[in-house]
């Protein structure tokens, strides 16, 4: 016969509130969930588990809960320039991340040169040649400040930035470089006449703006040009010259690499280099020369005994000396990497500062977010 | 790695007099490589051509003049021309009658334009440093060695020439042919041919034929001792059997039979006007070997070069291809193509033995480049060291002979001509006599031949089986330089190198002091060459056996690369391929691009490109490759690439492509005429990239259908002669479009005016298109390892590594296992290497030992020692996910190399379009505009899956559907008569009983060549 108290009991029973039945998972889970180990032939474990109910029958919740992530989520600036930026960035799933690196690759607008008009070209480049070279160039205008140019739009002073080129090498002269520094801001639009106009009118030109962009505030005393000032665009021979205008427009990465607003952005996960037995005396030193990042260190344990200790894991480049095949130790070195900790690093083509090309990145998937939600919703 | 000899001892060696530093060999065989620029100053690659033509110019000329300096006219004897100089003759001509003779002399008198080599002494680029070539507007890297005639580039091809067994044909075939040959003399044909074609090479003297009658002894001997003894017998594949003829041989042998049937149209010509009994003016010889219409000299070796055809009358030879337009789709293309030798016969000859690989090619011709598929094996090319000859002049050489103690072939009998203890001594094919002490005869022509008493070329070969010395001064052989070692010890020492380097010492200077010598593939025979300095000169403490070896070692290689051609050595480490792959990779590279926008030099780089100059004219770049699978789109050697890294440039190319549109000059003096374009109206927009002079201007972008050129053509061509202007009516409208891929923008990059043959003007466009790699263009390795680009992927969905590096392509592991290219990955490990520690890596052919090449292991050391692991394998994050992929991806620059073929040129699909006259069916091929064929075996299939309607529909409805009207009481085709609205059969005479049905027309058009053939093919009809 069952008891009241005992059914209560029954029905209330959960295995984890026995004393003696260990709380949370199991080292060799944890492990697996929080870190991919980096074995000699092949990382193992490199993925990381989704699913909210993966460990539920360890009484374990997989699920991201916001309390939880704000209280996990951190980013710490490790350095920061003009152009380059590294960051950690720990407490988000690989995805999150990965999100963030692609938004800065592919997504984040810029300036870029995307029409040249070319009035007279005798270098030996070729037009077409120069005028992808031309488009590669960074541009230091902030694209928050221009508009998209759709297709049938007229190009004005909200969605153009042009520039003028006229370069020559007199005869006579040795042979000379063209650089960026000579690509001239025009604030009023394109110079070019165009063939068809009638004379009677203000003659056209391939632009129409309506005033000119140095009115702007932000361009007032701060006027457009390349990023750096020192590209090579092309060499003149003596007698060459080149005249060109070339129109920036905003795009985005994904159309032409040349939008995109980073050399190149990316992260790896934070190394974390365990060893599993204690490394002493001539194998402390073997473990310190194989590693060439310098990765372990010596410590003096006193009465001439040394041990190795890992001392700058983040240095790790995994090269896996240290577990190289024929090494003794091979086995009790363990090299892995932290599956929510991600180093991340910024290379800025130079037109905007990188800190803030991530806090727009984190505004483009914020946008998309809400999108999603209010498609659902 | 580097070889140590400092602990060598030497006191053994009792030959030298010398201080301590003579004798020490050089320190590492690495030094001695630099032999081999230096060898390529003076001879090598294109120079064997050069050599060829400057000897013909300078010496083949004037022999060939000098043989045929006298014309005797027949009927009056006294009046003959003399040379002087070439191709400018001077005239001395006898003339007068009865005793009274009086001499006239005319001093160079043209008698036709040679074309001219470019590089050769007579080139005006000869002897130009770079800079003076670049301000001639010419290329400094050009290697020369070709014509220009007519405007495009040729080259004369290499011929290889069996001698021996020619001579055998050529005796045969004039036995035979009795009836054939020149008019008959005095001592009757059989002399004759015994005499001046029988054994031709052999001399006759006051009709002494005994030097004949042994030749022809020992020949017979030779016979009998092959058909006894198999072994006895010549290879004919042996490449010691071999002359090579150069542009130079062959020119002069055109050079010969023109100025020959030149001489004979003069004789012809002046013996006619001779004839005439009054002559109003005075007979001026000069006059009949030049002049417009005498210029047979110029415009037959114009002919002859520009059409690679050689008609030579008087061998009655008549070879085609014997020139060829260099292609110069790249740099090395073209270098390989200066390089080829071609053989003479036919390559559709089902045998195995000419192509298989020769051991006594070594080191002379390439082993690996040779094409695939019929001329496999046949075409070879030269090695990177190889010397072909020119005849030098014999006389001096058979006098050093008789000094030397051969006894003259007159003083012997035929039985002392075979004692076993005497030697044959034989000077290009010629018996001179024998000598007692062969091996005497032989080292002391070979000391005078090193001492540069006789010439450097001359062979000396001693066969044992045949008891013969050859001695061969002749041209076309192939040589090539080696070190010349003592008992195995190197002459070449540390400080004659050193001295090299300081530019004290030149190749030549090598050669004058004995320390280098050609060797040709005979005389090869009796040498016993070292690839290595190591090889001759080791410890002591070894076997006796191992010591006499090295006592018996004659010469040492210079370098060991240096046996694969020009094109072979731009391979990095070859010697780690399976070898057809090396070969697959040169006949790829004839096919390699056109122009690349951003070319680089490769990372891995090899001796030979350096000596070559292919890193200043690279013709691919350096591509990040992760070897993995990625997408799917990789299956079957098809590569993912990565679109940043096109948008930024990869693989970008330049087309050019030529048009030309001509301005006629028609019978009735009427011209075709270019206007000035309209600037309004509804054509003007075609019109727009014209100039005003009525062509398109360079710069312009030209789409399809835009006209390049705004020209009229008169209506009336054909009728008389019209003198007035023509009014505006009288011409009619013929623009002319351009053609070109849709929706693709090209560029007009020059115009050039000139006129054509017939002295019309003619326009020539070059029209230039950059285009960007796109899906299914070919790309290829540098290990014949080619793949189609199977997709583009953005960059963000590519895999990138800890240290931000995103691949530029991605190639499919499967292309490894089985095509084993471990160079290629070698390549990737050195290139890797290279990036990381800033330094190009090596990989020349066998050359880890001498440094040449850098080792796996230490490229391995380097890759660890900047942080990458070992094996060059990483640890890639997903793109797409994020997350660290599960395996280590190998991963690191490759030299890429973009072929011609490109999608954009093969790309092609039609409705409905053009169709062939006669069989009213499609046209076929992509310049026709032609549709896809369905063919049998498509046909088949669409039988065997039994869809019907749709074989109806592609052979009938789509292609030639006809309405024929059949009688269905004979069975024959018949006609619908309009007029009366009706259809008949014209065999019945009545239209009673016709049937209207369907038919390919190709069928309707066989019956009625059956019918013609007297075939009566009756339709018999059923009701369906």
């Amino acid at each position: 016969m069952v008891t009241k108290a005992e059914k209560q009991f029954a029905k209330n029973f959960n295995i984890f509130n026995l004393p003696d039945v260990p709380t949370g998972l199991p080292p060799h889970l944890e492990l697996q969930r929080t870190r991919a180990v980096c074995k000699n032939d092949a990382p193992i474990h490199p993925t990381s588990v989704l699913y909210s109910g993966a460990y539920a029958s360890m009484g374990v919740d997989n699920s991201v809960r916001l309390e939880n992530f704000s209280e996990d989520f951190k980013v710490d600036v490790i350095s920061l320039t003009e152009t380059d930026m590294v960051f950690d960035m720990i407490g988000v799933p690989a995805g999150i991340a990965n999100a963030f690196r692609r938004i800065l690759l592919a997504e984040l607008p810029s300036m870029a040169i995307e029409k040249v008009f070319v009035a007279n070209n005798t270098s030996v480049i070729q037009d077409e040649v120069l005028a992808h070279r031309l488009g590669l160039i960074p541009i230091a205008a902030d694209p928050r400040l221009f508009e998209y140019l759709s297709e049938n739009d007229q190009p004005n002073e909200k969605n153009t930035i042009v520039f003028k080129l006229h370069v020559k090498c007199p005869k006579g002269d040795p042979r000379r470089k063209v650089l960026t520094s000579e690509l001239k801001w025009l604030p009023n639009g394109s110079e070019l006449v165009k063939e068809s106009g009638g004379s009677t009118t203000k003659p056209k030109t391939y632009t129409s703006f309506s005033h000119s962009q140095d009115s702007f505030p932000e361009f007032a005393n701060n006027p457009i040009m390349p990023s750096f000032q020192d590209i090579l665009i092309a060499k003149l021979g003596p007698g060459q010259e080149i005249e060109l205008e070339a129109h920036a427009v905003k795009g985005i990465g994904k159309t032409h690499a040349k939008w995109s607003p980073v050399a190149t952005a990316w992260y790896r996960m934070l190394p974390e280099v365990i060893l599993l037995k204690e490394f002493e005396g001539r194998h402390a030193e073997e473990l310190v020369n194989v590693c060439p990042k310098k990765v372990f260190d010596i410590e003096d344990m006193g009465q001439g005994r040394k041990r190795a200790t890992v001392a700058r894991p983040r240095d790790c480049s995994l090269c896996r000396e240290c577990i190289r095949e024929g090494v003794e130790w091979a086995k009790q070195v363990d090299l892995r990497r932290v599956k929510n900790h991600f180093i991340f690093t910024i290379e800025s083509t130079g037109s905007q500062p990188p800190d803030v090309l991530f806090n727009e990145a984190v505004k483009i998937l914020e946008d998309k977010c809400e999108r999603v939600i209010s498609e659902l919703s | 790695m580097r070889l140590d000899h400092e602990d060598l001892d030497l006191t053994n060696d009792d030959n030298f007099i010398d201080k301590e530093k003579l004798s020490a060999p050089i320190k590492s065989t690495a030094d001695k490589f630099q032999l081999v620029p230096e060898f390529l100053k003076v001879r090598g690659l294109v120079k064997q051509h050069l050599d060829s033509f400057n000897y013909f110019i300078n010496v083949g000329i004037k022999k060939i003049v000098q043989a045929n300096c006298r014309i005797a006219s027949v009927t009056d004897p006294s009046i003959y021309l003399r040379y002087a100089a070439p191709i400018y003759v001077n005239i001395e001509y006898v003339y007068g009658s009865h005793g009274k003779k009086a001499t006239s002399v005319k001093d160079n008198v043209k008698i036709g334009r040679m074309p001219i080599m470019l590089r050769s002494c007579r080139c005006v680029l000869h002897g130009k440093d770079e800079e003076e070539l670049a301000r001639l507007g010419e290329c400094p890297l050009d290697p020369g060695g070709y014509f220009v005639i007519k405007g495009t580039e040729k080259e004369c091809v290499s011929e290889g020439v069996n001698t021996q067994k020619q001579a055998l044909d050529y005796l045969e075939a004039k036995v035979k042919k009795t009836s054939y040959g020149p008019p008959p003399e005095k001592d009757g044909r059989a002399l004759y041919i015994l005499r001046d074609l029988f054994l031709a090479h052999v001399p006759v003297r006051d009709n002494n034929f005994r030097q004949k009658c042994f030749y022809v002894g020992v020949m017979l001997r030779r016979m009998i001792e092959a058909m006894l003894n198999k072994d006895a017998m010549d290879d004919k594949d042996y490449v010691g059997n071999k002359r090579l003829e150069l542009s130079g041989q062959l020119m002069s042998l055109l050079f010969e039979d023109l100025f020959k049937t030149m001489l004979s149209e003069a004789i012809k010509k002046v013996d006619a006007i001779l004839l005439k009994q009054s002559r109003a003016s005075r007979f001026d010889f000069s006059q009949y070997i030049t002049g417009e219409s005498h210029n047979s000299i110029s415009f037959g070796l114009e002919r002859t070069l520009s059409t690679g055809n050689f008609d030579i009358k008087r061998f009655r030879m008549h070879r085609k291809g014997m020139t060829q337009v260099l292609t110069r789709l790249s740099f090395i293309g073209s270098l390989g193509f200066i390089t080829k030798i071609s053989p003479q016969f036919e390559k559709s000859r089902k045998v195995s033995g000419p192509r298989s690989l020769q051991p006594s090619q070594w080191g002379m011709l390439c082993p690996c480049d040779t094409p695939e598929g019929e001329s496999c094996g046949l075409v070879k090319n030269l090695a990177l060291m190889t010397h072909v000859t020119t005849d030098e002049e014999e006389g001096p050489l058979v006098a050093m002979c008789y000094k030397l103690g051969v006894t003259d072939l007159e003083v012997l009998s035929a039985e002392e001509l075979h004692t076993p203890d005497s030697f044959l001594v034989i000077l290009n094919g010629l018996i001179l006599g024998k000598h007692r002490r062969p091996q005497y005869f032989a080292n002391s022509l070979r000391m005078l031949r090193r001492a540069g008493k006789i010439g450097e070329f001359v062979s000396v070969f001693t066969n044992e089986k045949q008891h013969c010395v050859y001695v061969a001064s002749d041209g076309g052989r192939v040589c090539r330089p080696l070190v010349i070692a003592d008992k195995g010890i190197s002459r070449v020492k540390q400080h004659h190198m050193k001295e090299l380097q300081d530019g004290v010492r030149t190749f030549d200077d090598f050669i004058r002091d004995g320390l280098i010598e050609y060797l040709d593939v005979n005389e090869e025979n009796n040498a016993l060459i070292a690839l290595y300095e190591s090889e001759a000169t080791t410890e002591l403490d070894e076997g006796a056996e191992a010591a006499k070896i090295r006592a018996d070692i004659t010469h040492i290689e210079i370098e060991p690369f240096t046996i694969l051609g020009v094109v072979a050595g731009l391979i990095p480490y070859p010697h780690h391929n399976q070898s057809p792959r090396n070969t697959y990779q040169l006949n790829r590279m004839d096919t390699l691009l056109y122009l690349l926008v951003y070319p680089q030099r490769p990372l891995l780089t090899t001796r030979t490109i350096e000596l070559v100059g292919y890193d200043k004219l690279g013709a691919g770049q350096n591509a990040t490759v992760a070897v993995m699978s990625n997408t799917g789109y990789d299956i079957e050697d098809a590569i993912v690439m990565n679109k940043s890294s096109l948008d930024r440039g990869f693989g970008r190319c330049i087309v050019m492509k030529k048009i030309v549109a001509t301005c006629q000059k028609y019978d009735n003096s009427t011209v075709d005429r270019i206007l000035m374009p309209q600037r309004t109206g509804p054509d003007a927009e075609k019109m727009q990239i014209l100039d005003d002079d009525g062509i398109a201007s360079p710069g312009e972008i030209i789409r399809p259908n835009d006209v390049y050129i705004y020209k009229q053509i008169p209506v009336c061509t054909t009728r008389d002669k019209i003198t007035s202007p023509l009014s505006d009516s009288q011409y009619r409208p013929a623009r002319e479009f351009f053609k070109g891929p849709e929706g693709e923008t090209q560029v007009v990059d020059r115009v050039a005016l000139c006129s054509d043959k017939s002295g019309s003007l003619c326009i020539k466009y070059i029209i230039r298109h950059t285009r960007r790699p796109e899906l299914g263009d070919k790309f290829s390795s540098r290990h014949g390892q080619k793949g189609v680009c199977g997709t583009i992927i953005q960059q963000e969905d590519f895999p990138f590594s800890e240290l931000g590096i995103c691949p530029d392509l991605i190639m499919n592991p499967h292309g490894f296992p089985s095509r084993m290219t471990v160079g290629k990955m070698i390549e990737l490990l050195g290139s890797k290497a290279g990036v990381s520690c800033g330094r190009f890596h090596y990989g020349s052919a066998f050359g880890e030992r001498s440094g040449h090449a850098d080792k796996v292991e230490t490229i391995s050391k380097t890759l660890v020692d900047k942080g990458f692991s070992y094996s060059g394998k990483d640890l890639l994050y997903s793109g797409l996910s994020g997350e660290p992929l599960e395996a280590y991806i190998f991963m690191g620059p490759i030299y890429y190399q973009k072929l011609k073929h490109m999608v954009l040129d093969k790309m092609h699909a039609r409705g409905s379009g053009p169709r062939v006259m006669m069989t009213r069916q499609p046209t076929e091929g992509k310049s026709k505009n032609g549709g896809l064929r369905v063919g049998e075996m498509e046909r088949d299939c669409l039988i065997a899956y039994g869809a019907s309607m749709l074989i109806y529909e592609r052979l009938m409805i789509s292609s030639d559907p006809f309405e024929v009207q059949v009688c269905r009481a004979c069975g024959l085709l018949g006609y619908y008569n309009y007029k009366l609205k009706k259809a008949v059969c014209s065999t019945c005479k009545n239209g009673d009983n016709i049937a209207t049905m369907k038919l390919p027309y190709a069928c309707k058009l066989l019956f009625q060549e059956l019918q013609s053939m007297n075939v009566v093919p009756r339709l018999k009809l059923v009701e369906a």
